[in-house]
């Protein structure tokens, strides 16, 4: 790729006929313009995003200071604690398992919300992007409205309506189709609903940005080629809006993955997941190197799942062709 | 409630090649939508072999459809689009490469298979998406404009290519147009329409040589228009006195009735000059030479325009000249009358 697209540029230089010499140092030139160019996305990039992983990956082999913070001495305490437990009394070590409870309950969940986002969102791109051009615009204001409120307002909200006394539980038991309240709120469905609520715009608007552009003309050409509608969804309208359908699965599994306020308050505190217990190692658990390496577990654990899917992704691809 | 199509009934015959010839907007592509199932009739049925399909879902109907924009499946190679529709009607797999193999061989696209639709050209989607229609083997097969797309070349090699698919596969062609020209060259019979209903239908030298209405015969190739008063009429034939005074016969559409005044067609091609008098007497105004004819622009005594076209032969007779006075010899059976 890079050898390919590097050919033009030495074959123009040969055109110009300059001695070899003096077309080696223009092209030096324009290097080293362009890095000095994009030394501020440098700066950027590396305050932003590689300087704190940086600090992360430090301060997680360092000893867990007293009081919190760090002591500048290396341990790999840090690391270790991240899968086995150190007994206070006898010191004896045994595997974490409500570290590894939490890490399931978080991947178990981050998954079940993306498929359920996935399979409410499908449907909301496809009617938005079936709706006459001028109304379309409304509808997809319509979805990024929730984006206005915070946050934490939006999660009170939920909590309101799936309490014991919310809006479902008062209204199912108006109707006399149960006879106590459901024990919603507190569970690990909570938060899922918490979270595919909060998520859902962003998996409609990759697949809707998908489904524009597809040609709404080749579901008529399935039709006419004896496909019924399931087969024309599954043949023709899946595959052409499978890039949307990844990004938008990508964009509600990461942050899923390390939320902290939905399952904070819709889990009720015991049912945790990976961002409250790494956030409880800085607060309570004064373990800053824990939580350092929990943090880092869980980017690699996010590198690994998008690395799964995309492979799979490009496997079924292929496997069609 | 505003009607795309009004009242039309149109008989289309086994293994015949029909094409529907209207402008745009005349509800020719709506027709077709109508049998191809994309859009249901609010009154009325379609008929496809005696039984009524009208309301039958497009992929239970045995008809295919050649789009203007192909629709092509991007996301499948050449093998695939052909093959899509043996596949849906549950084919072995066995008997879906036999028929792909044979349209593929049908359309000369053997060497392409495997090559996704985007990397192929205009005129090589345009035989792919023949061959995705015609594999399945549909009783009818719908073509919608399919050759606008093509630069006049390819277009003039694919109207060939139609006949030969059409005439090879034996099956039944409507095909859509707007253009005269693919009309009257391809068709067995041209259905001609406006405004959501069918003017007439006939093969292409009935409609060009009696065209039964003024639209047609203006919309279909170059005509000139005189105003005449009937002389006398019986059956499909009648005498009329042009403006000159002259009485010549012509020939009425079918089940018109006309006394008094009605407007005649005469081709240009059917009339010739002559410098020793005609049925009408004009003057040259303008004379453009196209190579295989020349067009006399010419003003009659009456002050009507009126163009006369000869074609240019190696003997042909003396050239006329501009501001020449000369006279109108009108052939035999050149005068249509029209409906208004």
């Amino acid at each position: 790729m890079t050898a390919l697209s590097q050919t033009p540029s030495s074959e123009r230089a040969a055109g110009n006929e300059a001695p070899g010499a003096l077309a080696e140092a223009a092209r030096r030139a324009e290097v080293r313009k362009n890095l000095l160019l994009t030394t501020p996305a440098l700066i950027v990039l590396f305050c932003a995003a590689s300087g704190p992983l940086l600090i992360m990956l430090v301060y997680s082999f360092l000893k867990a200071g007293n009081y919190g913070g760090v002591e500048w001495s290396i341990s790999s305490d840090g690391w270790a604690n991240v899968l086995l437990h150190r007994d206070i009394f006898d010191d004896t070590l045994s595997i974490a398992d409500a570290h590894l409870t939490i890490f399931w309950r978080s991947v178990k969940l981050s998954i079940m919300t993306t498929l359920v986002a996935l399979i409410l969102g499908f449907p909301t791109a496809y009617f938005i992007a079936t709706r006459p051009a001028e109304s379309r615009n409304l509808w997809l204001f319509l979805i990024t409205v929730p984006f206005w409120t915070n946050l934490l307002i939006r999660t009170f909200a939920i909590m309101e309506v799936i309490r014991n006394q919310g809006l479902i539980n008062t209204a199912l038991m108006a109707m006399g189709m149960i006879e106590e309240p459901l024990q919603i709120l507190f569970t690990d469905v909570a938060i899922m609903l918490g979270m595919t609520y909060v998520y859902l715009p962003l998996m409609v608007l990759p697949i809707y940005a998908s489904m524009e552009k597809f040609d709404f003309r080749l579901v008529e050409a399935g039709y006419d080629l004896y496909a019924t509608r399931y087969r024309v969804l599954r043949r023709i309208i899946l595959p052409l809006v499978k890039p949307g359908i990844v990004a938008g699965s990508i964009l509600v599994f990461i942050p899923s993955l390390g939320a902290y306020v939905t399952p904070r308050i819709l889990g009720g505190g015991k049912n945790m997941m990976l961002g409250n217990l790494i956030s409880l190692q800085f607060g309570q658990g004064r373990n800053w190197p824990l939580g350092a390496a929990l943090s880092l577990t869980l980017l690699a654990v996010v590198m690994a799942a998008l690395l799964v899917y995309v492979r799979s992704i490009g496997k079924s691809e292929s496997g069609r062709d | 409630m505003v009607r795309a199509l009004d009242q039309v009934s149109v008989v289309i015959r086994k293994n015949e090649f029909f094409t529907l010839l209207g402008p745009s907007g005349c509800g020719k592509t709506t027709l077709l939508r109508l049998i191809a199932g994309f859009e249901q009739p609010s009154e009325g049925d379609i008929l496809l072999d005696g039984s009524p399909i009208g309301h039958l879902p497009p992929y239970q109907r045995p008809v295919n459809t050649v789009f203007q924009s192909y629709a092509l499946f991007p996301h499948m190679t050449v093998a695939q689009n052909i093959g899509f529709g043996l596949e849906m009607l549950g084919k072995p797999k066995a008997e879906v490469e036999e028929t792909v193999a044979a349209m593929l061989k049908l359309v000369r696209m053997e060497e392409l298979s495997d090559r996704r639709t985007d990397q192929i050209s205009g005129g090589q989607q345009q035989r792919v998406a023949l061959a995705r229609a015609l594999a399945p083997r549909p009783k009818v097969l719908l073509l919608d404009e399919p050759l606008s797309a093509l630069d006049y070349k390819l277009r003039k090699d694919m109207q060939i290519e139609l006949k030969r698919l059409q005439h090879e596969t034996g099956i039944t062609f409507i095909f859509v147009t707007h253009d005269q020209e693919e009309a009257l060259t391809m068709s067995d019979r041209v259905a001609v329409m406006s405004r959501g209903k069918i003017l007439q239908v006939g093969s292409p030298r009935q409609i060009y040589d009696h065209p039964a209405e003024r639209f047609i015969a203006d919309f279909i190739g170059d005509t000139n228009f005189l105003a005449a008063e009937v002389v006398s009429a019986e059956g499909r034939r009648a005498v009329l006195r042009l403006s000159s005074g002259r009485e010549v016969a012509a020939d009425l559409p079918e089940g018109m009735t006309v006394n008094g005044k009605v407007t005649a067609a005469i081709r240009p091609e059917h009339a010739s000059l002559s410098a020793e008098g005609g049925d009408l007497q004009g003057t040259v105004e303008n004379i453009v030479y196209f190579g295989t004819d020349t067009h006399y622009h010419l003003r009659l005594a009456d002050g009507v325009a009126f163009v006369v076209r000869h074609q240019n032969l190696r003997d042909s007779a003396e050239a006329f000249r501009a501001e020449q006075p000369v006279g109108i010899v009108l052939k035999t059976d050149a005068v249509q009358v029209l409906r208004d």
